[in-house]
């Protein structure tokens, strides 16, 4: 089975986010650069399904792409040495300014270029929080859609995922290919080795342009947007806390808060 | 504080980075808990040896990092900022290692030294008695050849991971010659007649398991036998400078950690009206103990590339050794000071370090016989 995990490089969870005055994107070249998150986990995933598939005799290989600006890299290299065997970048300043419809397009047009099954990705990334990915891109392949998965069983031809839910979770299950997006719940991302870290720079690294994945310009980057950020402004600073003095009372006045904020 | 290190290449840059990912995420937020409870973390030690850290310093060809010993104890350095006790635990780890990387056959090597380079097995090194201390030679626990095996009989003292580890370099005494009477054997955890006792109680490092381990007539087999008979000292005694050297790092880290923390708390603490940072009393104080740190990591590495460079490094490793841990018991007393009555407390992790970097003036040779050692060579000339 041939997986590709799909991974972002994410401006560092911690750090403040800005967005650029002049075309209103993320800066991502003033910020150190770390791996989205919950791509780990989709990362860790992979290669669970993989190691599982071999212990059984079974092949196929774990790739991984990514779509971002020469920096992204670093990502991919993570990705490699937590033990991924090869990668592929999709790189071009015409994807610049693309919005989420338009990622769908120019990922699922880079993932034409790479055999797999199964793909696998976070379910949000921590910079755009959109969410909405996985099922665009899903809906682009033509794979099945199976989404907030806390857990995967791969079967002959089908793959089950327990889907996360606000009350819990449902059992979903659907033929391959198929995109599965994860969440944080499935398992616990390795660190990287040592030796890791070294075979990485030997793995095979594949760079594309729009024209390599056959990709058209006019359906990418701002001109292929179609959405625009019109404005932006700085988040408020936090407004001083509401002191509560208990004289008595004080069980009662946090009750009537957080009825008031329809807490409880 | 990062420290900014001279690292020799890229692949160091990589490997340091990825050990200081691992101390903070994965040592310091476990360690002050662990070291209350006096419970080793034998789980965390197989996360960083997948993460290849339990067999840097030996050659790749083995299942090691072929790290020279400059980047090696930089890396024991950097453990030893998030928890001294693991650092410890590396470094004594890659002291069990070393008799059969250096003296054991091709086939001993073949055998055993992968799993113990793998970083799932963690090992223990028993040179001390209870009355074979500085004076190792003195040793009494006796290996017997019986047939294909050597039995062993006798108790061996101060034992790092004793009750926890995986395998034991055991050494004891096959004859009465004065320089040929002692021999390394190479044994399971799991041998019969090889008995952990209780760990000791101790003041600091308590999450690092210190034990006896009685030998009650344990059959080892005469094939793990590590060098030929009554080569044990000689063993022991090259195994010296690089476990010193170790011990130097990871004296080096705590005191790091203690000047980090001594730091952030004087630039916030205020008193009369501003940060007590600014007054001179405690800038000098910190300043001193920053410049002791530096000129520890200096001394350890100066020796670490001598050795690196295959010269001899004895006398440097016992300067390094004395330098390194006297530096560090005077830093962390410090740091203390620093605090104050805050530093006092358990609230704060200065008081541990403090007690945690006592030992390391009295283990792998205390720093009277680092001294002598010292001493002599100037003596010879």
């Amino acid at each position: 089975m041939n997986i590709v995990v799909c991974v972002k490089q994410v401006p560092d969870t911690w750090a403040e986010k800005k967005l650029s005055p002049d075309d209103k994107t993320v800066d991502r070249v003033g910020v150190d650069g770390v791996m989205n998150e919950l791509d780990e986990y989709a990362v860790e995933e992979a290669l669970r399904i993989k190691e599982a598939l071999s212990a059984q005799g079974g092949g196929g290989e774990v790739t991984v792409l990514t779509m971002g600006p020469d920096k992204s890299v670093e990502t991919i290299r993570k990705a490699l040495s937590m033990g991924a065997d090869k990668a592929v970048h999709l790189v071009d300043p015409a994807l610049h300014g693309s919005d989420a419809l338009a990622t769908s397009y120019a990922l699922s047009k880079a993932l034409g270029t790479i055999e797999h099954d199964l793909v696998i990705l976070g379910v949000e990334s921590t910079d755009a929080r959109m969410s909405v990915l996985p099922a665009m891109l899903a809906e682009r392949l033509g794979a099945s859609q199976l989404t907030f998965a806390r857990k995967v069983e791969v079967g002959t031809g089908t793959v089950k995922i327990e889907r996360q839910t606000d009350s819990g979770y449902d059992v979903v299950e659907a033929p391959i290919p198929a995109v599965v997006s994860v969440v944080e719940k499935i398992n616990e991302p390795r660190y990287p080795s040592f030796k890791g870290i070294m075979a990485a720079k030997k793995k095979p690294l594949t760079t594309l342009t729009l024209a390599d994945a056959g990709i058209e310009a006019d359906n990418v980057g701002f001109a292929g947007s179609g959405t625009e950020v019109t404005d932006f402004a700085a988040r408020p600073p936090k407004q001083a806390g509401q002191i509560v003095k208990d004289e008595g009372d004080g069980g009662s006045k946090l009750a009537d808060f957080l009825a008031q904020q329809k807490f409880i | 504080m990062v420290v900014d290190r001279e690292l020799p290449s890229d692949e160091a840059r990589e490997l340091l980075a990825l050990t200081r990912q691992l101390a903070s995420e994965e040592l310091a937020p476990r360690a002050a808990e662990f070291e209350e409870r006096g419970e080793c973390p034998r789980e965390l030690f197989r996360t960083i040896g997948r993460a290849g850290l339990l067999g840097l310093a030996y050659p790749e060809e083995h299942g090691g990092g072929g790290q020279p010993y400059e980047v090696y104890l930089q890396v024991l350095e950097e453990l030893a900022i998030g928890w001294a006790a693991v650092a410890l635990g590396v470094s004594v780890h890659t002291l069990t290692c070393h008799p059969i990387a250096q003296f054991g056959t091709d086939e001993q090597k073949r055998r055993w030294l992968p799993d113990m380079l793998g970083g799932e097995l963690l090992g223990a090194y028993c040179l001390s008695e209870a009355q074979a201390g500085s004076d190792a030679g003195s040793l009494a626990a006796r290996a017997r050849r019986d047939g294909d095996a050597y039995v062993l009989d006798g108790t061996k003292a101060w034992v790092t991971h004793g009750g926890v580890a995986d395998y034991y370099d055991i050494f004891c005494r096959t004859s009465e010659d004065a320089r040929r009477g002692i021999s390394l054997v190479l044994a399971d955890a799991d041998t019969p007649g090889l008995l952990p006792q209780s760990p000791e109680k101790k003041m600091g490092l308590r999450a690092s398991p210190t034990a006896q381990l009685v030998l009650e007539g344990a059959r080892v087999d005469a094939d793990r036998l590590i060098g030929a008979e009554g080569d044990g000292l000689r063993i022991a005694l090259s195994a010296l400078d690089g476990g010193r050297l170790g011990i130097s790092a990871v004296a080096t880290g705590v005191a790091q950690a203690a000047l980090d923390v001594a730091t952030a708390y004087a630039r916030e603490r205020q008193q009369f009206g501003q940060r007590i940072v600014d007054f001179q009393g405690v800038s000098f104080m910190l300043a001193d103990m920053a410049t002791g740190i530096e000129a520890a990591r200096a001394l350890y590495l100066s020796a670490a590339r001598r050795r690196d460079a295959g010269k001899p490094y004895g006398p440097q490793a016992s300067m390094a050794k004395v330098f390194a841990t006297d530096n560090a018991m005077k830093v962390t007393t410090d740091a203390v000071q620093v605090l104050g009555g805050y530093g006092y407390t358990s609230d704060f992790p200065v008081e541990r370090y403090m007690r945690e970097v006592k030992v390391m003036q009295i283990f792998e040779g205390t720093n009277q016989i680092q001294r002598m050692v010292i001493g002599r060579s100037l003596a010879a000339g």
